[in-house]
């Protein structure tokens, strides 16, 4: 499991309960989740219960607790980007995708999410792919974005079974 | 660089650093932050090095990358100083042109020019185009000065001065008069004055104090901060050391939303920079004054921007909020005197230290002095932040700075965030400080101003914000966990035609009670959008309720999308967009919304470039 060992992210902060959040958002950073193995042994590091790591995991929005895609969509919804439409880019990934915020694709390709606001207004509506912002996106923009990594995302899968074979 | 033992050495490393700029000609400079990213700004700058350092001009020309300097919607952009001479929107292949040209021969290339949209002129200088023009930019004119990831670009600035200033022979309580006679009030929303609370903080009993910067910029729609925080983080880290150094604090804390993980690296790296020089740590300067920051990263709740739960989440727990009988300049983070500001309060601190109180309180309005950014987004031409002295009227701000709209006319106006409320165009002449928007229902808050046209419905307004405080509620009190959860059914019931005039009754007392009852602010000012667009927007409320009908065409249950067979010319641009296939038809022939299929998203209307698709 790629959490199995944490002390670089413990180092330097053993013992330290306010140091919680801070350990979190690195393993978050790293692995792109937060697993249970990793909350075990964030407790064990920083001197918490369990239970408050996990309280804590669970409160912000920042820790997902599962792993998420190859391809993370996140879609604006702040004020600006309602007003200009970000709804309709909801509804494309959801249609396009068949999942809903939060969730990700059967084969591990995309992980779909909203985030409340991230300070680029004036570009609204915006989509992150992955650490990529894309300004004024339209669902047809969105469409072909989704299409283009799908479409690598398979020829990467089909390569990769040859290239073992 | 060395460590700095001396206000003297400061000022010496000062005139070394100005000297050193002299020897260049000419400075291009290029904004990079995240908005400027966002518009393609990093190829542009790649592209300008790489046809410098071709022609040879290392030497003579210095390519400054800074932080965002506001004119977002124009972004990337190009500044030549000295000469003021503004290039927008240029692409990385117009770097060949720009180098050889402007920089090589001083030669402006027309079509790179900003165009007025209202007279079709070409405009040659930055400070002439209206966006700019009409602003009174005191804090972002600082953004095209430094690149934020240099210290020495703030010192050369005259950075660090105020808190020479202030080490070398003001005193705290000297400070303390200072501020409180500048009329600096918090930029966070609430508007409280810095200089009394830094009082209360130094009065509070106990040895170990702290203070915070509130970077938890959580309003959707406002992203003052971030701007600042990106592109000028050294005037923010001198602010929270003058005011340390006020309320007799040893640590202080940037608590700033990892949502912005551009402004967490600069602030992280000025951090550094400062300490590396000896603005950080022991012996400041050589004075008895020792202060250290630290960067605490939030964790996307909402709740964190409040006072009581963004301390809770620097010691690392669940961000709740508490009662607030005892008020956090006494009992604070680890329960200790603490000082909350926010980024825009603090950046203002170097400067009155500076300029002195009366220049500072020369700007403004009677009860808010000084200038206070916004920024300006939704259905409006030119986005951007914009910075103006206190009492400007909305109208300035929309009309003069932000162009008005393109084409629908402009209905309202959202400012504060969740917490404030919608102004309809009636009340535009308005000023803008804390006390007016107040007194008309609404707020100034942090400095969001979302502009919105007839095609925005007011109801959807208000149901998106009920969504986003019922997403948001910490859960700790009853009447903003359950209440504003009542208030969203209610206002879902009205979206979906389920509503009744009762509703309308229910949902006001609804408000006033949250609004009575909650624990924390955030809580008892969550009503405010629904109260705001009930008071100014009734009748839209009364289409839904009695008609059935949504205005402005939003509420998906009470339209119905069709296809206008004189405008459709069989394109099969919404056959292939529609993410639900309900749309078919042959190509050139006009198609047909299956109504059994549509769900009503609107993604065909958005998509259509004949305008064919009707909303009824």
């Amino acid at each position: 499991m790629a959490t199995a060992n944490l002390d670089s992210v413990l180092e330097g902060r053993r013992s330290q309960p306010s140091q919680l959040i801070e350990v979190l958002q690195d393993i978050q950073d790293l692995y792109g989740y937060v697993s249970e193995d990793a909350m075990e042994q964030v407790a064990g590091g920083l001197g918490i219960p369990l239970m408050e790591v996990y309280r804590v995991a669970c409160f912000y929005k920042a820790f997902s607790l599962q792993p998420r895609g190859k391809n993370v969509i996140t879609v604006c919804t702040g004020t600006a980007c309602h007003v200009r439409g970000s709804d309709l880019l909801i509804d494309q990934v959801r249609g396009q995708l068949q999942i809903e915020p939060g969730e990700t694709t059967r084969d591990g390709l995309f992980t779909f999410e909203c985030v409340n606001c991230l300070g680029a207004c004036a570009l609204g509506p915006i989509v992150v792919h992955n650490d990529a912002y894309n300004p004024h996106v339209t669902p047809g923009k969105l469409r072909k974005m989704i299409d283009k990594a799908e479409e690598e995302g398979k020829k990467e899968a089909a390569y990769g079974k040859t290239g073992k074979a | 660089m060395a460590r700095l033992e001396k206000p003297e050495d400061l000022e010496n490393l000062r005139d070394s650093l100005r000297e050193e700029n002299r020897g260049f000609r000419l400075r291009i400079i290029i904004p990079n932050g995240t908005c400027c990213r966002a518009s393609g700004s990093q190829a542009v700058i790649d592209a300008v090095k790489a046809e410098i350092s071709k022609q040879g001009l290392e030497k003579e020309v210095f390519l400054h990358i800074t932080g965002c300097h506001g004119f977002c919607q124009q972004e990337p952009n190009i500044l030549f100083e000295p000469g003021n001479i503004a290039y927008c929107r240029v692409k990385p292949g117009d770097a060949k042109e720009i180098v050889e040209k402007t920089v090589g021969n001083g030669e402006v290339i027309e079509r790179l020019l900003y165009v007025d949209p209202l007279t079709g002129e070409r405009i040659r200088r930055e400070g002439d185009i209206p966006f700019y023009k009409a602003q009174d930019r005191q804090l972002l004119t600082n953004n095209k000065l430094v690149d934020p990831l240099a210290i020495e670009d703030y010192i050369a600035i005259g950075g660090y001065g105020a808190l020479a200033k202030v080490l070398e022979g003001m005193g705290p309580e000297e400070v303390i008069r200072e501020i409180k006679a500048s009329g600096l009030r918090g930029r966070g929303g609430a508007g409280f004055p810095t200089g009394r609370k830094w009082e209360e903080a130094r009065e509070a009993p106990g040895d170990e104090k702290y203070v915070i910067c509130n970077a938890d910029e959580g309003d959707p729609g406002a992203y003052m901060d971030r701007c600042l925080l990106e592109s000028n983080p050294h005037a923010i880290l001198e602010g929270m050391m003058i005011g340390a150094w006020a309320a007799g604090a040893g640590m202080g804390y940037v608590y700033v939303r990892h949502e912005y993980p551009l402004a967490v690296q600069h602030t992280r790296n000025a951090v550094m920079q400062a300490r590396a020089l000896g603005l950080l740590g022991e012996n400041i300067l050589g004075s008895n004054f020792s202060f250290d920051i630290e960067i605490a990263r939030g964790g996307g709740a909402f709740v964190c921007g409040e006072s009581t739960a963004l301390m809770a989440s620097v010691e690392g727990k669940v961000g709740e909020p508490r009662p607030k009988d005892i008020h956090t300049v006494k009992e604070g983070l680890w329960n200790k005197p603490t000082v909350l500001n926010n980024v825009e309060t603090w950046a203002n601190v170097p400067s009155i230290i500076l300029n002195g109180s009366d220049w500072f309180a020369s700007k403004g309005t009677r009860g808010s002095k000084g200038t206070k950014i916004f920024a300006l987004t939704g259905k409006i031409r030119n986005t951007g932040l914009v910075e103006v002295a206190m009492g400007t009227t909305i109208h300035d701000i929309v009309h003069n700075i932000g162009g008005a709209s393109d084409g629908r006319a402009v209905k309202a106006i959202q400012t504060g965030g969740p917490s404030g409320g919608c102004l309809p165009a009636s009340q535009f002449g308005l000023p803008v400080d804390f006390d007016s928007l107040y007194d008309a229902g609404s707020m100034m808050g942090s400095g969001g101003m979302v502009v919105m046209d007839e095609k925005t419905c007011m109801v959807d307004v208000a149901k998106y914000f009920l969504k986003f405080l019922q997403d948001e509620s910490c859960g700790k009190c009853i009447p903003c966990r359950v209440g504003v959860s009542r208030m969203l059914e209610i206002v879902t019931d009205i979206t979906e035609g389920r509503g009744t005039r009762a509703q309308i009754d229910l949902l006001k007392e609804l408000a006033e009670t949250i609004g009575q009852t909650a624990l924390c602010g955030l809580g008892k000012t969550a009503p405010n959008p629904v109260l705001s667009t009930l008071r100014y927007f009734g009748d839209e409320y009364l289409a839904h309720v009695d008609e059935k009908r949504c205005p402005a065409g939003v509420c998906r249950p009470l339209i119905r999308y069709a296809i206008d067979p004189e405008k459709c010319n069989g394109c099969g641009v919404c056959v292939r967009s529609c993410p639900h296939e309900a749309i078919s038809g042959q190509k050139k022939e006009v198609h047909a919304i299956d109504p059994e299929e549509c769900r009503k998203c609107g993604i065909c209307a958005a998509e259509c470039k004949f305008d064919a698709i009707m909303v009824n």
